[in-house]
């Protein structure tokens, strides 16, 4: 049998998300079910004074309104973070309380202080819009690069500073700085970004009175570590009695790892109104109160010698916390920034410091790609400025610097496994045509355009592990993954995995390893995912976690299968156990050649006897059934690496930029299913171009969201892009049996830094932030000519 | 969005007598519907207008081409007499916002909202256009009037717009990247006796550049508005352009649109 692993498998779930089939958790209605409208401040910052709920309550159709008094009454916890960082001084982070329902204080446009159900949706409107809240506004602190001097807003965190965390040496870093030929200085802002799921946030909740369990149909990204977050910390239910069901999700990016205000608020409230609840955002709701991504200030230097050796880098960064500190909102800025910091290079000393601020905006946390990003477009911009001050042509320095040996052992934390940089970079120059872009930049010229070229190199550290490392760092959970593979009696299989698939095809992509695994049709593995009563547990998906670690665990879950399949067989054979080969759903007998196919096993381990003759299949110390179970944790991260190249072109008239061509070629280990995979990238790429040209999330001075509709916000679209030319290389993870390393996260990862260095090429090497959008193009362009004319 | 009375009245005259001042008319809704969803406005009556037969279609003559109020962008984008007749009309409104928004918007709503980044008034403005209305026949110069606002009365309907074939016309448009809407919209039409040059974009309402229509109607070329500056003091600033971008902007479409003439 053909192995499934490495072939363009269509996707099982498109036939029913292009037939508009999909089930996500607004199309779930619950009989007799009410309607939530939370109210919502409408400032950055203020005292609430009072909050009069009388003339809603009498409102028609009004089921009841409920306000942070009576939460705090019923000791419901609030929103937590989930990694505990500590500053450079040994003092631990400061995290002021998020509850679910503001009382006292609301810390940014959009923070819920109320909520109110009602018979029907417009009914709950009305009643929303008679809650009285009185106000006492204050003095928002919006600015990051600011808030450290401005007016604390949270009673206890002194200059609104999280925590001043170092990685790495400074001393060491001096040394290395005061031996440099030349030292490159950037100083960066990585644009807040709104992530913009197609599917906004919702959830329907139904208490049941008979059994007391709630069950909470939610938009996330991770079901399980939702119930533990409610339950250990919200204090809703017991895990128990708490069924968290995440349906059809229609995309994430980050923005659905947490356990969000509304979900804790909507399933006290059931069971304290006895009635279901239903709550979908409108999109006003997902702009203001999802979680943003990136938003740091960073200045950052690398020490070279003239041939363009890095010596030391320094990365002094500010990163947005937003209002309040979330689940992925303190580690973000700094284990998966700081040590990614440093690239794909060998830099014998660095460090990377990062103050986390809370500003009166919405909470910041992982967004695709969460501080790999950030990192990547730091020491990418620097080595390409390097590059151009230094004379040395951009592909040559990034050489000149990658390591030569794998494992390659970083200065700050990681180890990386396995990896080619140079492979990936030549590939990548190869398929750009990088050695014609002097002609096409020629002939760009000649039209009165200016086209320039970027090139950037990265390493992503993913599916983050092993959970002692991690929880040695502060995270407050383990990473590792679980699986179940659950055999029927008539050989269907059920593959359930903690894993949570919201646009990654895990349907599909699961079904293909695990049928190579067990040697069955994939069409007869069904992978169940998203609903805590059904399987082990999960730590869901997000950071490029789901194939290199729960794939792993399904791996491991169907090699027990096997072995237990193998007992079995010998036992029916009347063979030893060494003498049984398992091969494409068969188990054969060597020497016999007599053989059972895996779904006779099963049916066997089920129904474990025969008439007329009492004779069991199963051998002495195994139980009936045929189902197993895996935990895994894996012993490191998983490194994807490799080098984009691209081009654009300027109107200096109009400073419109032009995306020409796109490269990218990049090492995911193994590849499962390289359409998938293709699409994935894809969609990173077009985010990560979001980010550099189009994408501009903007409050005013008094913490007012400007850009809280598609009206204002720009999300790129097709005609944004050129066709992605793509290309793989591999080296094989050694940190998982399978060999592969994410995919999900690349695209946006490096794109970013690749296409804001071939803008700024264009522009004869001045620096522009992020978004490049048209205006500021042009004004550059207009320098441009200006100092030219000068040079002239 | 709060309760509302929905009427499809039959005709121009059982549309006009429903309306009253805390009534909308109802046509491709792409402005209508979002603001009552977001509460920015209420109605008592919604009068869809949709259903009147007589204010869909286009007619075309020597002279000038007629669009009636409720006839859509695709539709207009898609005809081959516009095509024919003032390729620039046709191109315009197939570079309106993005598919789902041509498909439904109509040239009616579009002037009586006359938002000031529409594409469609640059156009009237440049074309001599002559808005029908239930009750009398409007100018353009008369019929755009500020800032959201129109010369329309109450219970005034736009029955169709009428615009004057020139000798030849060009729409240049730079979109805002979000909305698609119009940063600058630049409508060149060269006529017999003179050149206009409508911006849109630019201020609180479209308008007719006369130094740059004065230029090219005494020479009609690029050359003649080289290099020309325009004042960007009453111009727009806002966080997507600040008002010397627009002014560049509307030279330099200016000068490309005598281009694509
Ligand atoms: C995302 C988006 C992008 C857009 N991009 C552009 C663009 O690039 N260029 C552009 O020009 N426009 C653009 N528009 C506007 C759009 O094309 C519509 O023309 C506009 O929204 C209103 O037209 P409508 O037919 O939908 O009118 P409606 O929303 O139905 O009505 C709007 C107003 O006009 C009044 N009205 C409607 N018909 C008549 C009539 N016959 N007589 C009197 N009053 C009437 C109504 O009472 C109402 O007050 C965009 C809109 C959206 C939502």
């Amino acid at each position: 049998m053909a192995s499934l692993v490495g072939s363009r498998v269509e996707r099982k779930e498109d036939g029913r998300f292009l037939q508009g089939k999909g089930r996500y958790t607004a199309d779930i209605n619950i009989a007799n079910q009410t309607y939530a409208i939370f109210v919502r401040s409408p400032h950055a910052r203020a005292k609430i004074k009072s909050v009069d709920t009388s003339k809603a309550l009498k409102s028609s159709g009004v089921v009841g309104v409920l306000t942070g008094k009576e939460i705090a009454e019923d000791k419901i916890g609030g929103l937590i973070a989930g990694w505990a960082i500590r500053s450079e001084d040994g003092s631990e982070m400061k995290v002021p309380a998020n509850p679910p329902l503001a009382k006292d204080v609301a810390n940014f446009v959009g923070e819920p202080i109320a909520v109110v159900f009602a018979e029907t949706l417009d009914e709950a409107k009305e009643g929303a819009e008679k809650v009285k809240v009185d106000y006492k506004v204050l003095k928002a602190v919006v600015d990051p690069a600011d808030a450290m001097k401005s007016e604390a807003i949270h009673d206890g965190v002194d200059k609104n500073l999280c925590y001043d965390w170092l990685l790495g040496d400074r001393k060491a870093v001096d040394e290395a700085f005061a031996k440099a030929d030349k030292i490159i200085k950037v100083d960066l802002i990585n644009n807040r970004l709104v992530p913009n799921a197609m599917e906004p946030r919702a959830c329907v909740v139904d208490y049941n009175t008979a059994s007391e369990e709630i069950t909470l149909y939610t938009t996330s990204q991770n079901p399980h570590l939702s119930r533990l977050v409610m339950s250990a910390f919200g204090g809703v239910a017991p895990e128990n009695k708490l069924r968290v069901v995440a349906p059809d999700v229609g995309g994430g990016f980050g923005s659905k790892i947490n356990v969000y205000n509304e979900e804790i608020v909507c399933s006290w409230a059931s069971k304290k109104i006895e009635r279901p609840i239903k709550w979908v955002a409108e999109r006003t709701e997902s702009f203001l109160t999802d979680t943003h991504g990136r938003d740091h200030v960073t200045h950052a230097e690398l020490a070279v010698t003239k041939e363009g050796k890095f010596l030391g880098f320094k990365n002094e960064t500010i990163a947005n916390l937003g209002a309040y500190a979330r689940v992925f909102g303190t580690v973000t800025p700094t284990y998966l920034f700081g040590p990614c910091a440093t690239g794909v290079y060998v830099i014998p000393a660095a460090y990377s410091n990062v103050k986390a601020v809370y500003t009166n905006t919405a909470p910041v946390d992982a967004y695709r790609g969460a501080g790999r990003p950030e990192a990547t477009y730091t020491i990418e911009r620097l080595v390409e400025k390097a590059a151009m001050e230094l004379g040395i042509d951009k592909t040559e320095i990034r050489m000149k610097n990658f390591p030569t040996e794998f494992p390659f052992k970083q200065t700050l934390v990681h180890t990386v496994d396995s990896g080619d940089y140079v492979a990936g970079l030549e590939k990548a120059k190869q398929m750009a045509d990088y050695a014609g872009f002097e002609a096409r930049r020629k002939k760009s010229e000649v039209n009165g355009k200016l086209r320039g070229i970027g090139v950037s190199s990265y390493f992503e550290a993913c599916g983050i592990a092993p959970s002692a490392a991690v929880m040695s760092l502060g995270c407050g959970v383990g990473l590792w993954e679980s699986a179940e593979v659950r055999f029927n009696p008539t050989g269907q299989i059920s593959v359930f995995t903690g894993a949570h698939s919201h646009g990654q095809s895990h349907q599909t992509t699961f079904a293909q390893i695990a049928a190579d695994e067990l040697g069955v049709p994939m069409e007869n593995i069904d992978v169940v995912h998203g609903d805590t009563d059904k399987g082990t547990f999960g730590m869901g998906t997000y950071g490029s976690r789901s194939l290199t670690v729960g794939g792993i665990a399904i791996v491991n879950a169907c090699k027990k299968i096997v072995a237990k399949g193998k007992r079995v067989a010998a036992k029916m054979l009347e063979v030893n156990e060494d003498e049984i080969e398992f091969k494409d759903g068969e188990f054969v007998a060597l020497k016999s050649n007599k053989k059972k196919t895996i779904g006779e096993i099963a049916f066997a381990c089920y129904l474990p006897g025969q008439r007329d003759e009492m004779k069991s299949p199963i051998p002495e110390g195994d139980e009936p059934g045929l189902i197993e179970s895996s935990f895994f944790d894996p012993a490191n991260f998983s490194f994807p690496a490799g080098s984009h190249i691209c081009e654009v072109e300027i109107d200096p008239d109009t400073g419109n930029v032009k995306v020409e061509k796109y490269t990218a070629v990049d090492d995911f280990g193994r590849i499962v299913n390289p359409m998938i995979v293709e699409g994935q990238v894809h969609g990173g790429i077009a985010q990560g171009i979001g980010q550099a040209l189009h994408e501009n999330t903007q409050y005013d001075e008094t913490g007012q969201l400007m850009t809280a509709s598609y009206m204002d916000y720009t999300m790129p679209r097709a005609d944004n892009f050129p066709e992605f030319n793509l290309g793989f290389t591999c080296t094989h993870a050694t940190s998982n049996p399978l060999g592969v390393k994410g995919c999900g996260e690349a695209g946006a990862i490096a794109s970013p830094p690749t296409v804001m260095n071939a803008v700024i090429d264009a522009l004869g090497g001045q620096e522009i932030s992020m978004p490049a959008t048209a205006e500021k193009v042009w004004k550059a362009c207009k320098t441009l000519k200006k100092s030219n004319a000068k040079a002239a | 969005m709060k309760t509302f009375n929905y009427h499809t009245p039959k005709d121009v005259k059982e549309a006009s007598n429903l309306a009253s001042t805390s009534s909308a008319f109802l046509a491709g809704g792409m402005t209508t519907i979002p603001s009552l969803k977001l509460g920015l406005a209420t109605y008592k009556d919604i009068i869809d207008i949709k259903s009147i037969k007589k204010l869909s279609g286009i007619k075309v003559s020597g002279k000038s081409v007629t669009i009636g109020a409720t006839t859509k962008h695709a539709e207009v984008a898609a005809s081959k007499e516009v095509q024919k007749a003032i390729p620039a009309l046709a191109k315009l409104a197939g570079n309106i916002g993005d598919a789902q928004v041509r498909n439904r918007g109509t040239i009616g709503g579009s002037i009586s909202n006359n938002d000031p980044s529409a594409c469609y008034p640059s156009a009237c403005m440049a074309l001599n256009a002559v808005i029908h209305t239930n009750s009398r026949k409007i100018p353009a110069e008369k019929f755009f009037t500020g800032m959201f606002e129109t010369a329309l009365k109450k219970g005034e309907l736009v029955e169709a717009v009428e615009f004057q074939v020139p000798e030849k016309a060009d729409y240049q448009k730079h979109p805002n990247p979000a909305s698609r809407y119009a940063i600058i919209g630049v409508f060149v039409a060269k006529h017999k006796k003179e050149v206009n040059v409508a911006v849109t974009g630019a201020k609180s309402c479209v308008y007719i550049d006369k130094d740059l229509s004065k230029k090219l109607s005494s020479s009609f070329s690029s050359s003649a508005i080289e290099g020309m500056k325009v004042d960007d003091s009453e111009m727009n600033s806002d966080m997507h352009a600040s008002s010397e971008y627009r002014a560049n902007l509307v030279s330099l479409y200016a000068k490309k649109a005598v281009e694509a003439c």
